[in-house]
């Protein structure tokens, strides 16, 4: 009995560590994550003002804002939603629908997945070579296609899931009232799945609008406004990378103010689209 | 009798052709080809780099993986630095990341009062969105004097002249350096791996951890024992997609290790990894040669970091997918 006893109290001091210790790292954890939502709110709301948004990039020592690359940056992920929702959603439903267990399906399922963590870096170079080389030039055009092959993945990925979620009854009553399967597809699965495919396109769209990596070799940057698809084009996650390296404070206070801006976006659709899903659930 | 009967067959073969079924194909066709668009674009990724790398394999063999001069000015070029580098880094960071991960997930999965579970839980999924560059900033502006003051300069004052000390935490006190960027990769990464930790946490039956509880387990053993060998294949890929991230992880890193070429002398000496390398060499590159070993080196960084990730779905593929 005494060496039970013993063991006994050893299982629990060991708990007792564990316990501790598990304590102790997720103090740790949410402390050094509190204090980078810190520093981004007590840096950037000093340098949010209206001239962020009116005026275009400053020349070092003037005043200017950031007006270019917002509107540049919503251009580049409208551009790269616009390609990803289409190739996305028609992936993602041959997968579900056609593909079955076959080896190209799973393939293309595998690779799909491996897509979609591959280095962003990398993509922007496969976009160089693929669209900024031969056409001689950085141009908006490229930075959106960059980041449509990085929301792609994404949305074949929820698209798939959530038809694979939608009860084969749908299919057969739909085909029963002699409809094609295609128009099946298209007036029943997608509404019905509508919700769920809509969640993955804000989370889609929440992380390609703070991706540095891929549009510094596409996109460029552009000190201007510009409207124009074909020329170099700003965007705030290089203009961050520029300013922050700068060392103007007049800039520094500039790239503060443009993470907390992507931030608040990216926090905020991220927000939307969980609610979006909680609601599904519920219904 | 006869008449009904053909009507009843034209009426039939009408209605066995409805509107739009020609178009069943054309939108097979589509989807078809939208999915083999995505494999593609993956090959296209592949094909791409050898491509654009050639040129740096062909002149430096394969000494381009074993050399570390990185010099633009005499167009010499070897990758060994960046890569050795972003392994350290990478490795570094998960093995700060993956104890403090692990304990997060723990934690909320079975000591958390349930009034804040939802609130924390929510908050470590949302922090997995924040976009790199925010983590590179605060690394450069708040983590790094931060570090110099607090650790770099006690250390270096405090190593005796002469020791493996005073050789390993040599370089200059700015904060910057290897060391700096694993902790700063190993923050990146920590709520994303504490996620998906959790999230596999709770695909564990609540019989199978009620029953260990039962038995007289404590909660430690509940979780070492039973509950973490339970989806033992599932954690085993999150941690690979988590050294996935950090292998790949451009701007967090580009902004505090520093961007020296050469392989890191100390624990603060500065370093380069492959895409802080590329990231900001590529778009200043002096010459063809130049771009073509920056290619090259985004060509190995594919080769590692797709082994990874492949390994890490093959070990998810029969978990729930994250």
């Amino acid at each position: 009995m005494a060496v039970s006893a013993a063991r006994i109290a050893t299982r629990r001091a060991s708990n007792a560590v564990f316990v501790a210790f598990c304590y102790l790292v997720t103090a740790v954890a949410l402390t050094a994550l509190a204090a980078i939502l810190w520093s981004l709110l007590s840096q950037g709301l000093g340098g949010i003002d209206l001239a962020v948004f009116t005026k275009s990039t400053p020349a070092p020592g003037s005043s200017g804002g950031l007006a270019n690359a917002i509107v540049g940056s919503i251009m580049l992920c409208l551009l790269g939603m616009a390609i990803a929702l289409i190739v996305g959603i028609l992936a993602g439903t041959w997968l579900a629908e056609y593909a079955g267990q076959s080896r190209y399906g799973s393939t293309v399922r595998f690779l799909n997945d491996v897509l979609l963590s591959a280095p962003s870096i990398l993509i922007g170079l496969f976009v160089y070579e693929l669209l900024v080389a031969p056409f001689g030039g950085f141009s908006g055009f490229a930075g959106g296609v960059a980041l449509a092959l990085l929301a792609a993945p994404v949305i074949t990925r929820t698209t798939e899931d959530v038809l694979k979620l939608q009860p084969t009854s749908l299919r057969e009553s739909g085909v029963a009232l002699g409809t094609p399967l295609w128009g099946v597809i298209r007036t029943v699965l997608w509404r019905s799945a509508g919700s769920g495919i809509l969640t993955g396109a804000l989370l889609a769209f929440a992380r390609i609008s703070g991706e540095t990596a891929p549009l510094l070799f596409t996109a460029l940057n552009n000190q201007f406004f510009s409207l124009d698809m074909r020329k170099p084009m700003a965007n705030l996650p290089v203009v961050i990378f520029q300013f922050a390296l700068s060392a103007y404070d007049d800039w520094r206070r500039l790239a503060w103010a443009g993470a907390l801006i992507i931030a608040a976006s990216v926090l905020a659709i991220t927000i939307v689209a969980r609610i979006l899903s909680q609601e599904q659930k519920r219904s | 009798m006869t008449q009904i009967a053909t009507l009843d067959a034209r009426t039939v073969r009408r209605r066995s052709s409805p509107r739009g079924a020609s178009f069943e194909g054309v939108f097979e066709g589509l989807c078809f080809a939208a999915a083999t668009a995505l494999l593609a674009s993956l090959g296209g990724v592949l094909v791409a780099l050898v491509i654009g790398g050639w040129p740096a394999f062909a002149r430096f063999g394969i000494g381009f993986l074993f050399t570390s001069t990185w010099d633009p000015v005499r167009d010499i070029y070897g990758a060994a630095g960046p890569i050795v580098g972003t392994l350290i880094t990478s490795v570094v960071a998960l093995a700060l990341s993956l104890p403090i991960a692990g304990g997060v997930a723990f934690f909320l999965v079975e000591l958390c009062p349930p009034i804040l579970r939802r609130p924390i839980g929510t908050a470590v999924e949302l922090l997995a969105g924040i976009p790199s560059i925010v983590y590179g900033m605060w690394g450069l502006f708040v983590f790094a004097p931060f570090f110099a003051q607090h650790v770099q300069i006690p250390l270096m004052t405090a190593a005796p002249s002469g020791s493996l000390m005073e050789t390993l935490v040599q370089g200059v006190p700015n904060g910057s350096g290897i060391l700096s960027a694993s902790i700063i990769l190993a923050i990146m990464i920590l709520p994303f791996m504490a996620a998906t930790l959790r999230e596999l946490l709770m695909t564990v039956p609540p019989q199978v951890r009620e029953s260990a509880y039962g038995l007289g387990a404590t909660m430690g053993e509940v979780v070492m024992k039973v509950t973490l060998p339970y989806v033992r294949r599932g954690a085993i890929g999150a941690v690979m997609l988590g050294l996935g991230r950090a292998l790949g992880e451009t701007m967090a890193v580009t902004f505090i290790i520093g961007n020296a070429h050469g392989f890191p002398k100390g624990v603060f000496d500065s370093g380069s990894t492959i895409a802080s390398t590329i990231a900001n060499e590529f778009t200043e590159a002096t010459g063809p040669m130049h771009t073509a070993s920056l290619i090259a080196l985004g060509l190995v960084l594919f080769l590692i970091t797709f082994m990874v990730l492949a390994l890490a779905r093959l070990l998810l593929r029969n978990q729930a997918r994250l």
